[in-house]
């Protein structure tokens, strides 16, 4: 599934983001270090899913792609540019390569504009100046994301809305400028069980239809099956397991993708009969984060002497790379 | 349809609430009934009126009431019908208790988590407080919260702790029904596995049933040995956890299901096309039916409740 002959689209390259603890406003009281060397390719109209729980740095990875947090170490080249590098205009044009949707719909569009002007307002900041020529795009976005008739919307405000009809605004405010990448941070997190299923399959469309890139962050491994090509696994700042989906639901490899897939329930009452064996503890503070590899305190296959001292390397298993010592 | 195994029994529960536009019907006409030491869902999307139906069951309702009828009997016993003094001292947080939405988030920030935990005790049993922190420290066991807790703030403790000790604080009167509202929407998966483990031990260790309100039909597989389908207000399924994970009745749990994406089986999730009604004006007939795949000409007269080798089904589908 990894296809190597299409053309690498953004790559990251041993990325770090730490953000700097201070103490009283200007002591240095550590580094919260929420993405500790991640390193991975995004090819041209591939899906990629990343899954992890709250707290292990999936959205802090994000907005560094986004641009709005500055890596600490390491590097993001988005079509042989450093993102890191970009100022002013480059900046802005490099952002209007990529969509954003956001997690929760009603908090991501303003609710004192109505559905015109929120999809207006990225083309109005990429200088398209002619009202007609806005118009138009509004319009054929709007059937883009089902919305129709278009001028029952356009004068509505967020509000007015239903949670699945909010998230299709978000995902044409995303897809306006026709980007090459959209990065969607738990899309449909917040939405009902049927909502959310039409809403993926939506994004799905579009997806193949433009060929888009998607990075598709979610804590939800269930749905990440029909969605994505590729699936990395965090867990505390680390990427842990990269596998092509089918592969990674099948047979997962490391501890913690195990722990995970546990944890999630199909619809099945036997469920109510038996306990479900996971993993004790939490997830460890990214202050201080436990020496050698990151997991082996809650891992049940640890292995004394080894994982608490040394960080673990990627190993190649199958399709997969896990950075476990297991597999050594 | 009562029998002796009957903890909790509800018949045409209604709850309207007044707004500018008019009456909302949030519960209307809901009927279950729940077991000792038996767990039921209440499974529905947003707005279909569960969390309300969490409030009437435990009279916490809003100023805005219109309408709030219906029998609701616990032990055989009628408790629509006792005063408000009656009630708070016979039924709320005695024998029957809440861990609400968010109920993470519901602690008190300058109470100690333990002396939370011991607060019903000392309303409702009039205990003292060492022996009620002595219960408080017994619970803590129950739900898995290490006991040196007890003297912690709500601040101090993870989303998954803090959920254990909401739990805990809803069982520490020892009452027989526990409703919980979405006990782990806002907790990671692992968390979330883990406190379901907690619930299914207490259903076997405590004399206690659960009520379990979510919208979430996979985890509430989990927890369940009955389940009860909401949808705009009424309940259109009420079944056997076996049965209904199997194979449901209703086209709308059908369909509910079929939405639901599997990781264990390549099954592509469908959609329920169109939304559910408003529940200011809601339709004459079936509620589902403007979304029904397959409603005929009865579908515009109000269904009646059939049951189908013990499955309540509120379809014209079934009824001959």
């Amino acid at each position: 599934m990894t296809d190597t002959n299409r053309e690498v689209l953004l790559s990251i390259d041993d990325l770090h983001v730490w953000f700097e603890l201070r103490r009283f406003g200007f002591g240095h009281a550590g580094y919260v270090k929420a993405v500790d060397g991640v390193t991975f390719n995004l090819h041209y109209g591939e899906t990629i899913a990343i899954v992890g729980e709250s707290g292990c740095g999936k959205t802090s990875l994000m907005k560094t792609i986004l641009g709005l947090n500055t890596p600490t170490r390491g590097k993001i080249m988005f079509e042989d540019k450093n993102v890191g590098e970009l100022t002013g205009e480059a900046l802005r044009d490099y952002r209007s390569k990529i969509g954003y949707v956001q997690q929760d719909p009603f908090g991501a569009l303003a609710p004192f504009m109505n559905v015109q002007r929120i999809l207006e307002e990225p083309l109005v900041i990429n200088g398209i100046k002619d009202p007609a020529e806005r118009e138009r795009r509004v319009r054929k976005v709007m059937e883009e994301v089902k919305l129709t008739p278009a001028d029952d919307f356009l004068h509505k405000f967020p509000h007015m809305l239903s949670g699945g009809q909010q998230q299709r605004i978000v995902i044409a405010r995303a897809i306006i400028l026709e980007p090459k990448l959209v990065v969607a941070d738990e899309p449909v997190s917040m939405l009902d069980a049927s909502v959310r299923v039409e809403i993926l399959k939506l994004l799905r469309g579009l997806q193949e239809k433009y060929r888009l890139a998607v990075i598709y962050i979610t804590h939800d491994l269930s749905t990440v099956r029909y969605f994505s090509e590729r699936v990395f696994v965090m867990y505390a700042g680390n990427v842990v397991e990269k596998a092509p989906v089918t592969s990674l639901v099948h047979t997962p490899r490391h501890p913690y993708t195990v722990a995970l897939m546990d944890a999630t329930s199909d619809p099945d009452a036997d469920n109510a009969l038996r306990y479900r064996e996971l993993p004790g503890g939490e997830p460890p503070s990214l202050v201080n984060p436990p020496s050698g590899c990151r997991f082996h305190p809650r891992c049940p296959k640890r292995i004394e002497n080894l994982c608490e001292v040394e960080e673990p390397q990627e190993f190649q298993v199958d399709e997969h790379l896990v950075a476990c010592w297991l597999y050594k | 349809m009562s029998t002796d195994n009957t903890l909790l029994s509800i018949r045409d529960l209604t709850l309207y609430f007044n707004t500018q536009k008019g009456p909302v019907q949030a519960v209307d006409g809901v009927f279950f009934d729940l077991g000792y030491k038996e767990a039921v869902v209440i499974l529905g999307e947003s707005g279909c009126g569960k969390s309300s139906l969490a409030k009437a069951l435990l009279r916490l309702l809003p100023r805005n009431v219109s309408r709030y009828d219906g029998k609701v009997f616990l032990e055989g016993e009628n408790i629509m019908e006792m005063d408000e003094e009656q009630y708070r001292q016979n039924v709320r947080w005695v024998r029957m208790s809440l861990v609400p939405q968010a109920a993470m988030n519901s602690l008190n920030p300058v109470l100690k988590v333990g002396e939370q935990v011991a607060e019903p005790m000392i309303i409702h049993h009039g205990v003292k407080k060492e022996e009620a922190l002595n219960q408080a420290a017994k619970m803590f066991q129950h739900v898995g919260v290490p006991v040196d807790f007890l003297d912690r703030y709500a601040f101090e403790l993870s989303g998954g702790m803090r959920q254990r000790v909401a739990i805990a604080m809803s069982l520490v009167t020892a009452p027989a029904v526990v409703i919980l509202d979405e006990p782990t929407s806002a907790l990671d998966v692992l968390t979330q596995a883990n406190i379901f483990n907690v619930l299914k031990r207490l259903k076997k260790e405590l004399e206690v049933s659960f009520v379990l309100i979510t919208h979430d039909i996979a985890t509430s597989s989990e927890l369940a040995d009955r389940v009860a389908v909401m949808y705009a207000g009424q309940i259109v399924e009420v079944s056997d956890a076996h049965r209904f994970f199997h194979e449901p009745l209703h086209p709308y749990s059908r369909m509910l299901m079929a939405s639901v994406p599997r990781l264990r089986a390549n099954q592509e999730p469908e959609y329920i096309t169109g939304q559910p009604p408003s529940l200011l004006n809601p339709p004459t007939g079936c509620r589902f039916a403007a979304r029904c795949p397959k409603r005929f000409a009865k579908c515009s007269e109000e269904p009646p409740v059939v049951n189908v080798d013990g499955i309540q089904v509120k379809c014209w589908l079934y009824s001959n």
